[in-house]
């Protein structure tokens, strides 16, 4: 019953997940991303990969102010889900925007740093979404979380990312930030705890 | 004349760019008919075409109806017209770069309702004799208005092309009388937090008012723009209501909106963008692709509305195609300097 229980819950996590790439989908469509669509896809694809980045990293800290270890479970899905958003945010980029001409790839890549930033960013997540299988949890053992802490340096430059680009206003950028900070400390304060 | 709204408009009655571009043609033959049938001048065909009979839907975009001279074809070298497809007006009310209602493209057009534009006033002030705060009535008063076809250069590499409503800057500055003294000409944007939500952030790195400046042969040059309507019709919020600058040749962030105060200085203003970010924006900004923006290239640019198939990338010229109608107002100057 309980496992039952689980299960839904994790199908309902999913589908609230996709419910943003399905709304995208449905402006695509019907032509209703504005003048400039494959600007807005973008846009939206990488609000939703840090937020889901975001909620990932925010497992940890919740089963410590809750104690209670069931948070864990969705943990590795969030995490998948952030780096699936954050693929379709480079696909969105490379298909759409940069139409899949390797000159300018490189170009902007070398010219403009924070997309440089946020390639590396992705790069990072990518052995973190192959190892997060139960299997490859076992075969790596201890050494799977640390691994795993690759994790709060593709944060900070995804964050890089988001700083270096922001222009006219630093509210959105400043949200993120200290959420990602508040996250931090509450995981850091716990293991000071500890000691 | 006097085109009354029509208490109930149906979205199918909303003017289509190829119809108001097909109205505007037929305009043109008419008033080119007219003057040969009169035997008249150039002067008197322009006056013919004066008070367009505007069709019945375009009376249905939303905003006050205006009386100008429709925009001729783009045969002359005075780059009054273009001959490029219209961005629809669709795209050119809900796409906009307006950082005192928000820094989202959709954010202007989303919460312009906000702001109450009438009355409006503007102060002239600074090195000239016909100084004081006017009310914009006065302002607009006997001066007519015309057509002009700009396309607008935004620095994040896109633009548009748009059927504006005004008149040169000139005129008004004749009027204001500026004296010797008077090198620059400073203009100032609306501060009204209560009904701006954009100046209400607390994290935003513009100083409010918004800024922007000219040098004196800048803002004399026929193409420099007061504009107070787009499509005929007066001005949306977004779009800068009731009135503001279009310098064509420079990027868009030049073209402050909402302008209610225009000063003449001695010595060069500092503008804006430029003080927040000294390196990215010059105070020239002007149009040209071999000067890179760190944060986008200048080389090319999306003429929107792009889809997602089809970037619309299209090559950026110098001074944004106005080079032979502006340069020269640059000669000797070092633009990558000068940027």
């Amino acid at each position: 019953m309980l496992n039952r229980q689980r299960k839904l819950t994790k199908i309902a996590l999913l589908l609230l997940a996709l419910t943003p790439l399905a709304l995208m989908i449905d402006a695509a469509i019907g032509q209703a991303l504005g003048p400039d669509p494959a600007e807005a896809l973008a846009d939206q694809t990488g609000e939703w990969a840090l937020r889901l980045l975001c909620a990932c990293l925010a497992i940890t800290p919740l089963r410590i102010l809750t104690g209670k270890v069931e948070w864990l479970r969705y943990r590795r899905m969030l995490g998948l889900l952030a780096f699936f958003y954050a693929c379709l945010h480079l696909g969105v980029y490379w298909v759409f925007i940069l139409r899949l001409q390797w000159a300018d790839f490189f170009y902007e890549f070398a010219q403009r740093p924070y997309i440089a930033a946020g390639m590396v960013a992705l790069l990072l997540l990518v052995p973190l979404a192959i190892t997060s299988t139960k299997k490859w949890q076992k075969k790596l053992g201890r050494q799977w979380p640390k691994l795993h802490r690759l994790v709060y340096l593709a944060a900070a430059l995804a964050l890089t990312h988001v700083w270096w680009q922001t222009r006219g206003d630093y509210t959105e950028a400043l949200i993120y930030t200290l959420i990602l900070l508040a996250l931090g400390m509450i995981r850091y304060r716990r293991k000071s705890w500890f000691k | 004349m006097l085109i009354k709204r029509p208490s109930d408009i149906r979205s199918s009655e909303i003017t289509s760019e190829s119809h108001y571009l097909s109205r505007r043609k037929f305009m043109q033959a008419f008033a080119g008919a007219a003057a040969v049938a009169a035997g008249g001048s150039v002067l008197s065909s322009c006056a013919d075409a004066q008070s367009p009979p505007l069709p019945r839907q375009a009376a249905a975009l939303p905003g006050r109806s205006l009386d100008f001279v429709a925009a001729q074809p783009a045969s002359s070298d005075n780059g009054f017209s273009t001959s490029e497809k219209l961005t629809p007006y669709e795209a050119v009310t809900s796409h906009n770069n307006f950082y005192e209602f928000g820094t989202d493209k959709r954010d202007p057009k989303r919460y312009a309702g906000e702001l109450q534009t009438d009355p409006w006033s503007v102060a002239i002030e600074g090195e000239a004799d016909n100084t004081g705060t006017f009310f914009l009535e006065d302002l607009l008063k006997n001066q007519p208005l015309e057509e002009r076809i700009y396309r607008l250069r935004c620095v994040e590499a896109w633009s548009m092309v748009i059927p504006w409503v005004g008149f040169s800057l000139s005129s008004l500055i004749k009027r204001a009388q500026p004296n010797s003294s008077a090198r620059y000409v400073v203009f100032e944007t609306l501060y009204r937090p209560e009904q701006m939500r954009g100046q209400r952030s607390r994290f935003n790195t513009l100083d409010w008012p918004y800024v922007e400046g000219l040098t004196m042969a800048e803002a004399m040059h026929p193409l420099t723009m007061i504009a107070t309507g787009l499509y005929g019709k007066s001005l949306p919020v977004q779009n800068g209501a009731p009135l503001r600058l279009v310098v064509p040749w420079k990027y868009g962030f030049k073209s402050i909106k909402s302008i209610v105060k225009i000063k003449f200085v001695k010595s060069r203003p500092s503008t804006s963008w430029n003080v927040s970010a000294p390196r990215e924006y010059g105070f020239f900004a002007n149009v040209n692709p071999t000067v890179d923006h760190p944060r986008w290239s200048q080389a090319s640019e999306r003429r929107l509305p792009t889809s997602l198939f089809d970037s619309k990338r299209i090559a950026t010229l110098p001074f944004n195609g106005y080079a032979e109608q502006v340069a020269n107002l640059y000669t000797g100057m070092d633009l990558k300097r000068y940027f």
